[in-house]
C-alpha cells in the first residue's frame, strides 16, 4: 500500500521529473500515489527543491481536487454526481450508498476502508449512474452494485 | 476462431473484463482456440459488452453479452439461433444510418495494433501532409471547414495559421483532453480506442505550424485513456512515428480534477504547473501559450479528425454537414435515454430526430422531458424545440449552444428549478476563483435559487436570479461563469411550472 512520509522517495520522485517542462502537477500526482496524499511535509520538501516557495506549492496543491492533505481509506469509491447520471436516478443509488457505509460526502469509514467522494462525470454517461471504485470504472449502478462494493472494500 | 470484446471503460464498467476471462475459460474448457482481440467500442452502449466473432461473410455481433451468456455461445457455435445475435453491427440501424470519419476504426480495431491501424488506412493522413508542405496542409484543414469540437467552434485552420505565421524559437501543440463536460465521452472512446488517429493528427499540427512538441492533457478521471495512450506513444517511438527522427515528441500529462483546467488558458497554466486559473486574453494563445510560446490548443476530436481530412481532402469533409458547420460531429446520446451511444453524422439533424428517432426517447419509458446540450453549460432544450437542426448556429439562435456534442435526456421525472441550482452550484464547485461574478454571483445564486424552491418570494427571487446570470454572462473571465446563465435560464424560460410549485418531499432543503 502506501509508503509513510520519506524524503529519500521524495527525492527520488523528484529527480524522476529531472528535465521535465513544468512538472509540478506530474510530481504532486506521484507523491499521492506513493504516500497516499500530498502530506504537509512533502509541500515544503518540493518547494526547497525546486526552488519555491511553500505558498506556491501549497497554493497549486490546494487548487485541485484531486490532491489531499490527509491519506483516504483503504478504498476509494468515487460517485459521479453530474447530470447524465442524475438523469438516471444516480441521486438515488448515492443516498443508498452514503447510508450504507454511514458517510457523508469525502467521509471515510470508521474503519478506514472505504472513503466515498463525489466525482462530477466519468465519461461513462451512457451507462448512468456511474462510479469509480479505487480507479475501476462501475456503470448502471444499482443495489447489486452497492452489494458489490460492500464485498470489495470488505464490509 | 477470432473473437473481439471491447476494452473501452464504459464497456469495462458493465463486465467487460468478466466476459473476456469467460470466453478463455470456456474456451479451454472445450479444448478450443480462441483469440481474443480487445478493440475499442462501436458506441452502441446500452448493447455493451457486445461482442464480435469473426466470420467469412464478416463480423457477427451479439449483446449485452452476461458471463452465464458464454456457454450457451459456444454451444450455439456463435450462430443466429442464439438470442443474443445482433447480426453485422455495420446493419444496425444505429450504425447503418452514421457516417464515421473520426471513428472509423473506433470499435473495430486493435487500439494498440500499428499494424491493425495501417491496415485500416492510418497514417495516409501524415503522409500525404509531408508531401504538401506545411502551408498547403494548413489550407486544406481551412478549406474542410473543420471547426474546433471542444465547444467554441473556432475554426481550426484559421487557428493553426496564426500559430504557423508567428516567429519563434519554440511552438507547442497541446490536445484538450480534459472532457469534462457531463454527456460527454467521445475523447475518452477515441484514445481508448484509436489512440494512433490523435498521434497522426497531433504530428500533422506540430508539422504545419512548426512545433517539434506536443503535449495530451488527459483529466485524471480516465485512466484507462491515460493507459492506452501512453503506451500507443511507445508504440509510434518504437517505429520512428514519433521522436528525434520524426521531430516531433508527445507527453501526456494528467490533471488533477478540475473542470476548469478544460479552458485552454488554465489548461496551459496548469500543464505549467500552476494552480488552472484563467488568463486574460489577448494574448491568444496562438501567439502566447505555453511556457509564453505560440501555442495551437485543440480538442482531441478536432486533432483526430484531422488525418481523415488530410487523406480524403478537406473538400470531401466540406461536403457533408449544414450551414456553418461543416463535415460531421459525433453526437453523444447519454442519460436516460434508450438508445445511448455516439452517433457520427454530418450536422443537420434535428434535435428530435436524435433523441427520439436514433435515441429511441427515454430509458425510462416515460416522455422525454428536457435534453441538456453541450455539457453543464448548456441550454435545457424542451420538446418545443426538438426541430433545431445539429449546428453551432441554430443552438447560438436559440440560447443553447452545441459545446463538445453531448446531449443528455431527462425524462417527466426531472425538478427543473433543482436542475438549474445544480448549474449554479457546479460553477460554484468548480470556480478558478480568478474573477469575482463567477465567484461569488454563483453561491449568491445557488441561495436565492434555494429560496425559490422553498417557495420564498419566488418573483422576487426568481428576478434576483435574472439578474444575477445577466452580471455572470457580460463580467466573467471565461465561459464558466459566462455561460452557467444558459442552464439556468433556459430552465426558467422553458420550464416555468417548476420554479412554481409545492414540491412534496424536502428533497429540496437537504
Ligand atoms: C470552463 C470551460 C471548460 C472547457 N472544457 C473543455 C474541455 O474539456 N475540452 C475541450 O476541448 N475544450 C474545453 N473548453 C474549450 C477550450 O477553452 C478551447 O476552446 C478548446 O480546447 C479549443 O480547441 P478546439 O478549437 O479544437 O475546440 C472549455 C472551455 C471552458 C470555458
Ligand atoms: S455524468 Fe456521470 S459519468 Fe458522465
Amino acid at each position: 500500500m502506501f509508503l509513510a512520509w520519506n524524503e529519500a522517495q521524495a527525492l527520488e520522485i523528484i529527480r524522476r521529473h529531472d528535465g521535465r517542462e513544468g512538472p509540478l502537477l506530474p510530481i504532486l500526482h506521484d507523491m499521492q500515489a506513493m504516500f497516499g496524499c500530498v502530506p504537509v511535509e512533502a509541500v515544503s520538501f518540493i518547494a526547497s527543491a525546486m526552488n519555491l516557495t511553500r505558498a506556491e506549492v501549497h497554493g497549486v496543491a490546494s487548487f485541485y481536487h484531486d490532491f489531499r492533505e490527509q491519506p483516504a481509506g483503504r478504498h476509494m469509491l468515487k460517485l459521479c454526481r453530474a447530470e447524465a447520471c442524475q438523469s438516471m436516478g444516480g441521486e438515488a443509488v448515492a443516498a443508498k450508498v452514503l447510508k450504507q457505509f454511514g458517510v457523508g460526502w469525502g467521509g471515510t469509514t470508521a474503519d478506514g476502508s472505504l472513503t466515498v467522494e463525489a466525482t462530477y462525470c466519468l465519461g461513462l454517461c451512457a451507462c448512468a449512474p456511474s462510479a469509480m471504485l479505487d480507479g475501476e470504472p462501475m456503470a448502471r449502478l444499482d443495489q447489486a452494485s452497492v452489494d458489490a462494493i460492500a464485498q470489495e472494500v470488505g464490509r | 476462431m477470432r473473437l473481439f470484446v471491447p476494452r473501452d471503460a464504459a464497456a469495462r464498467a458493465v463486465g467487460a473484463d468478466r466476459i473476456a476471462m469467460a470466453l478463455e475459460a470456456e474456451a479451454r474448457r472445450l479444448g478450443r482456440t480462441v483469440e481474443i482481440v480487445r478493440t475499442g467500442s462501436r458506441g452502441l452502449f446500452w448493447l455493451e459488452p457486445m461482442i464480435e466473432v469473426e466470420t467469412p461473410a464478416g463480423r457477427i455481433a451479439f449483446g449485452p453479452v452476461m458471463p452465464g451468456d458464454v456457454p450457451a455461445l459456444f454451444a450455439a457455435d456463435f450462430g443466429a439461433r442464439h438470442p443474443l445475435h445482433l447480426g453485422r453491427p455495420e446493419e444496425l440501424p444505429f450504425l447503418k444510418r452514421q457516417t464515421r470519419i473520426t471513428f472509423a476504426r473506433c470499435g473495430i480495431t486493435d487500439p494498440l495494433s500499428l499494424a491493425d491501424y495501417r491496415a485500416h488506412s492510418g497514417g495516409r493522413g501524415l503522409e500525404r501532409a509531408k508531401s504538401l508542405g506545411a502551408a498547403k496542409t494548413i489550407e486544406e484543414v481551412t478549406k474542410s471547414g473543420l471547426r474546433g469540437r471542444g465547444g467554441a467552434g473556432f475554426p481550426t485552420g484559421i487557428k493553426w495559421k496564426t500559430v504557423a505565421d508567428t516567429a519563434a524559437d519554440r511552438k507547442y501543440v497541446v490536445c484538450n483532453a480534459d472532457e469534462g463536460d457531463s454527456g460527454t465521452y467521445a475523447d475518452r472512446m477515441i484514445m481508448e480506442g484509436d489512440p494512433f488517429v490523435l498521434i497522426e493528427g497531433m504530428a500533422i499540427a506540430g508539422f504545419a505550424i512548426g512545433a517539434t512538441k506536443g503535449y495530451i492533457y488527459i483529466r485524471s478521471e480516465y485512466p484507462d485513456a491515460v493507459r492506452v495512450m501512453e503506451r500507443a506513444i511507445v508504440l509510434a517511438e518504437a517505429e520512428g512515428l514519433l521522436g528525434a527522427e520524426a521531430k516531433f515528441d508527445l507527453e501526456v500529462r494528467v490533471g488533477a480534477g478540475a473542470y476548469v483546467c478544460g479552458e485552454e488558458t488554465s489548461l496551459l497554466d496548469s500543464l505549467e504547473g500552476k494552480r488552472g486559473q484563467v488568463r486574460a486574453k489577448p494574448p491568444l494563445p496562438a501567439h502566447k501559450g505555453l511556457f509564453g510560446k505560440p501555442t495551437a490548443v485543440n480538442n482531441a476530436i478536432s486533432l483526430a479528425t484531422v488525418p481523415a481530412i488530410l487523406a480524403e481532402g478537406g473538400e470531401a469533409y466540406a461536403a457533408l454537414g449544414f450551414g456553418r458547420s461543416r463535415g460531421t460531429m459525433p453526437i453523444q446520446l447519454a442519460g436516460n435515454v434508450k438508445h445511448a451511444g455516439l452517433f457520427e453524422a454530418p450536422f443537420g439533424l434535428s434535435l428530435g430526430e436524435l433523441v427520439d428517432e436514433i435515441g429511441g426517447g427515454t430509458h425510462s419509458g416515460r416522455p422525454v422531458r428536457a435534453v441538456q446540450a453541450g455539457g453543464p453549460l448548456g441550454a435545457y432544450f424542451p420538446r418545443a424545440l426538438f426541430d433545431t437542426p445539429y449546428d453551432y448556429e441554430a443552438y447560438a439562435a436559440r440560447d443553447g449552444l452545441i459545446g463538445h456534442g453531448g446531449l443528455v435526456v431527462f425524462d417527466d421525472t426531472v425538478d427543473m428549478a433543482r436542475q438549474a441550482r445544480f448549474a449554479l452550484e457546479f460553477c460554484a464547485l468548480e470556480s478558478c476563483g480568478k474573477c469575482t461574478p463567477c465567484r461569488l454571483g454563483s453561491v449568491r445564486g445557488m441561495e436565492t435559487m434555494d429560496r425559490i424552491i422553498r417557495g420564498e418570494r419566488r418573483e422576487a427571487n426568481l428576478a434576483l436570479v435574472e439578474d444575477l446570470c445577466r452580471t455572470l454572462k457580460f463580467a466573467s473571465l471565461c465561459a464558466l461563469g459566462g455561460f452557467t446563465p444558459y442552464p439556468v435560464m433556459s430552465a426558467i424560460r422553458h420550464f416555468p411550472e417548476d420554479f412554481n410549485r409545492p414540491r412534496l418531499t424536502a428533497a429540496a432543503a437537504e
